[in-house]
């Protein structure tokens, strides 16, 4: 089905069950339980998940393929965001023409930005795409302030031309007449349920966009992409001149992010400069590293796993705490309180970053390789005469040739 | 007897199929039936305290948080009740708000537009708050304004000094208690022209964001009324740390003034630089070389000790006010916390009992009840003296302190003195007036 082969189209169903089912996935806990500080399932948070998925999935086309680290993603995000406001401001809050036009400037800037970076490879092209991005993110921060609106960040206004617009056109972000923040609400019991039009858009295209790339991934072209990691001078030494890929895998890449971009301002029609400030390039990285580089589904993991950190995480204050130990002791329940406190609310960036030395450490594959050794690891204990894992290491994390999600 | 096997396929595409089939019909459906966003419904009402707990303004949101608990309590009954008690209106009880015990979330804006956007936006879809304030950067409240406009709740701005958050950018839903660029400004250059002289030649650094742009043209304007000349307006970066680099120049361009239109981290910063530079010393023009700093706040003049003795500048409140108000929330403050709260923390406190008095009266908690209930009003006894809620921009008009890093401090919080209480007549502004031009307030939006 779809041009993809058994297993392939197996696991695109899966991708396709879980974005759908999100809202209700994400949703574990009844509301006024203890537990409802965890549920996820509210409609910001569903779409940025989908959101930064779509960010990872093309990150991964570029590194997870080619190995090329670039630093400065985050710019092309940032591209996009601005694009789409623009559209906006002069035409009308249809988010379509944004989205493309988003698309369009990202892979123009990308065009132009690989060209000149992807001449040296390594650390080198790295910092190249470093010194780019944070350009890009001083231009829009004080000297672009015109087209940027510097620190405030650019924003619609009732004042704007919006050439297509009429009396009774929407003012809020639309797709041909459906709002993008209307949610319906769905009580079962005492769990609510958010369906929110913007995410069920973000999850469509998300969907489109894994498809993509997987089909990037099984290509002959992906192929390609795949030698210049494993070996680009051999490459080189047969004739074959590389830059095109590379050039190509990076645009595509760029691509991805600015429709990741346009995707954030048509939820939220605000482009600010943070967004293509070197720590949101840094995160991308680490989504795809945290996940797992090179796989299908890893990114996307990754992706969530850290917009969840950030979001719920960050908001378990003192308060909290104090609401969920209160049946201790009171010496105990302060003790206890001092201990987890520097992990969360502000602290969620340590609680992070000890999670991410973990899976680096003892996961080098990421969360992907952590799934895999679980399965193998139940397969075993059915065949335990099957492959000694400590002698014959399976080839992991950087070539997705096989089903791993 | 019929066999059930299930292999994973048909598992997962039967789950697809019931999961879409689940969701697709509720897509299209019409939202609650509330006549406005996050309606409390049981017997709490929830609260959005949005602060920065992270990068340069994190000292004022940590102030501002304690401010808004202390509020908290006093609605709820808890506490000697603040300025509950000298508040002209007397609507508020002690028992919640409309009868609703007042529970709060509080998220890290991180002083970034888009982080406080998505940390509001959780606290509006995730917590079901009814009203966001807090804020402590002009960019912050004008990007989470907006967001409250759409998303149809009340936003009570914090900290935000720009011209442009009830100017261009002002919004139906949000309202602001603080004073801004124009009626600093206002309030200075008298003091500044009496002082220094009405010959003078004036040197502007300014923060390079829409709070330094409004508060330099601003205090430019007034300044060049009364005389002054203004030689230069270099504009610098917000994430600068060195100084020194702007400061150089200022010697040889035949300036007598320096305006150093910084806030935070950076005020401390170039305050610091340029008493290095030893530019206080200095004759130019046959005059003693001078440095004002048209917004200051305690917690700044602590950042930067000595170099503030003698310093000129304007602040929204201060602690060794005497009026009655100041006098109660000072002690309530005090008496939690072990310290005089900043102005950053009297503003939050204020916007936090006239949201609540508001929704007393409006007898709603819905936006647009709440809206009209503060339009207009006229309150005292929050420390300013008579204020007035103006309906045209959302912009409170009160007096304005005039202050001066002390010479001789008692204490580490007794830093400025107050040099004159500016009368609110001579900061008033006509809503229309060119700083202010542009923006469209809009209509109330209730959401849902």
């Amino acid at each position: 089905m779809f041009g993809l082969d058994k297993k392939d189209t197996k696991f695109l169903l899966i991708v396709i069950f879980l974005t759908l089912a999100t809202p209700i996935l994400l949703q574990p806990f009844p509301q006024g339980s203890g537990l409802a500080q965890f549920n996820a399932g509210y409609p910001d948070l569903m779409q940025r998940f989908a959101i930064f998925g779509i960010f990872a999935i093309g990150f991964n086309i570029l590194f997870g393929l080619t190995g090329y680290l670039s630093f400065g993603h985050a710019a092309f995000l940032g591209v996009g965001s601005y694009s789409t406001v623009w559209m906006f401001k002069l035409l009308s809050m249809n988010v379509l023409p944004g989205l493309i036009l988003g698309i369009i400037m990202s892979g123009l800037f990308a065009l132009l930005i690989g060209f000149i970076s992807l001449r040296r490879s390594g650390i080198y092209f790295s910092i190249l795409t470093l010194a780019f991005a944070q350009m890009s993110f001083n231009l829009a921060y004080s000297v672009l302030t015109p087209i940027t609106n510097g620190e405030t960040g650019l924003q619609v206004y009732a004042s704007d031309p919006q050439y297509l617009m009429n009396e009774n056109s929407l003012t809020t972000t639309h797709l041909f007449g459906l709002v993008m923040n209307k949610s319906a609400k769905l009580l079962v019991g005492d769990w609510e349920f958010t369906f929110n039009i913007g995410y069920y858009f973000c999850a469509v295209i998300a969907i489109l966009a894994f498809y993509l790339s997987l089909r990037i991934f099984r290509s002959p072209f992906g192929m390609m992409l795949r030698a210049v990691k494993t070996n680009q001078n051999r490459l080189m030494y047969t004739g074959i001149n590389t830059r095109p890929y590379t050039l190509a895998a990076f645009v595509i890449s760029g691509m991805y992010a600015g429709l990741a971009g346009g995707l954030l301002a048509s939820m939220d029609p605000l482009a600010g400069a943070e967004r293509m400030q070197w720590t949101a390039s840094g995160e991308i990285v680490l989504m795809t590293i945290l996940g797992g580089a090179g796989t299908l589904m890893g990114p996307i993991l990754g992706a969530g796993f850290i917009k969840y950190f950030e979001n719920i995480f960050s908001k378990i204050n003192d308060n909290v705490l104090h609401g969920w130990f209160s049946w201790m002791p009171d010496g105990l329940e302060d003790i206890i309180v001092w201990l987890i406190h520097p992990f969360v609310g502000k602290g969620w960036h340590l609680t992070l970053g000890m999670l991410f030395m973990l899976v680096v450490v003892f996961l080098p594959g990421g969360l992907v390789e952590g799934g895999s050794r679980i399965k193998n690891w139940i397969k075993r204990d059915k065949k335990p005469e099957t492959n000694d894992d400590e002698h014959h290491p399976k080839h992991v994390a950087h070539v997705a040739e096989k089903e791993e999600f | 007897m019929s066999v059930f096997t299930t292999n994973r396929r048909g598992l997962i595409k039967s789950g697809a199929v019931l999961g879409t089939g689940l969701a697709m019909p509720t897509i299209f459906t019409a939202s609650s039936a509330a006549a406005y966003t996050n309606a409390p419904t049981g017997s709490g009402v929830t609260l959005g305290f949005n602060v920065p707990q992270s990068g340069a303004y994190a000292d004022e949101g940590a102030d501002e948080l304690r401010a808004y608990k202390l509020a908290v309590e006093h609605l709820n009954g808890e506490g000697d009740g603040g300025m509950m008690n000298t508040f002209s209106s007397k609507t508020l009880q002690g028992n919640g708000i409309l009868g609703n015990k007042v529970n709060y979330v509080s998220g890290d804006t991180q002083t970034k537009s888009d982080a406080a956007r998505a940390s509001a936006k959780s606290m509006i879809e995730k917590d079901g708050a009814v009203m966001i304030t807090g804020g402590s950067s002009s960019g912050v409240a004008v990007a989470v304004q907006g967001l409250c406009q759409e998303a149809g709740v009340i936003f009570m701005a914090g900290l935000t000094h720009s011209n442009d958050t009830t100017g261009k950018d002002k919004k139906a839903n949000g309202f602001r208690h603080f004073f801004n660029g124009y009626m600093s400004a206002a309030a200075l250059a008298p003091v500044l022209a009496e002082m220094y002289g009405t010959d003078r030649k004036a040197y502007h650094l300014t923060a390079d964001y829409t709070w330094g742009w409004t508060q330099q043209e601003s205090i430019a304007a007034a300044t060049e009324a009364k005389g002054w000349e203004t030689v230069n307006n270099v504009l610098t970066p917000l994430a600068t740390q060195d100084f020194s680099s702007y400061v150089a120049p200022v010697l040889n361009s035949g300036a007598d003034i320096l305006v150093l239109n910084h806030y935070g981290g950076n005020m401390v910063n170039s305050l610091t630089a340029a008493v290095q530079f030893g530019l206080r010393e200095k004759q130019v023009n046959g005059k003693n070389f001078e440095i004002v700093v048209p917004l200051y706040s305690r917690l700044m003049a602590r950042g930067a000790g000595e170099n503030v003795k003698g310093i000129f500048g304007s602040t929204n409140w201060h602690w060794s006010l005497t009026d009655a108000g100041s006098q109660a929330f000072v002690k309530s403050f005090g008496e939690k916390y072990g310290f005089p709260p900043s102005q950053a923390a009297h503003t939050v406190y204020c916007q936090t009992l006239l949201y609540a008095d508001a929704a007393e009266r409006a007898g709603t908690f819905n936006p647009c009840g709440i809206a009209e209930a503060l339009e207009g009003f006229d309150f005292d006894g929050l420390g300013n003296g008579p204020t007035h809620y103006r309906a045209d921009d959302h912009q409170c008009f009160k007096d304005v302190l005039v202050v001066k890093g002390k010479e001789n401090p008692t204490s580490e919080f007794d830093l400025l003195e107050v040099v004159q209480v500016t009368p609110r007549a001579q900061v008033e502004y006509a809503p229309d007036h060119p700083m202010f031009a542009g923006g469209d307030l809009g209509k109330c939006n209730p959401g849902a």
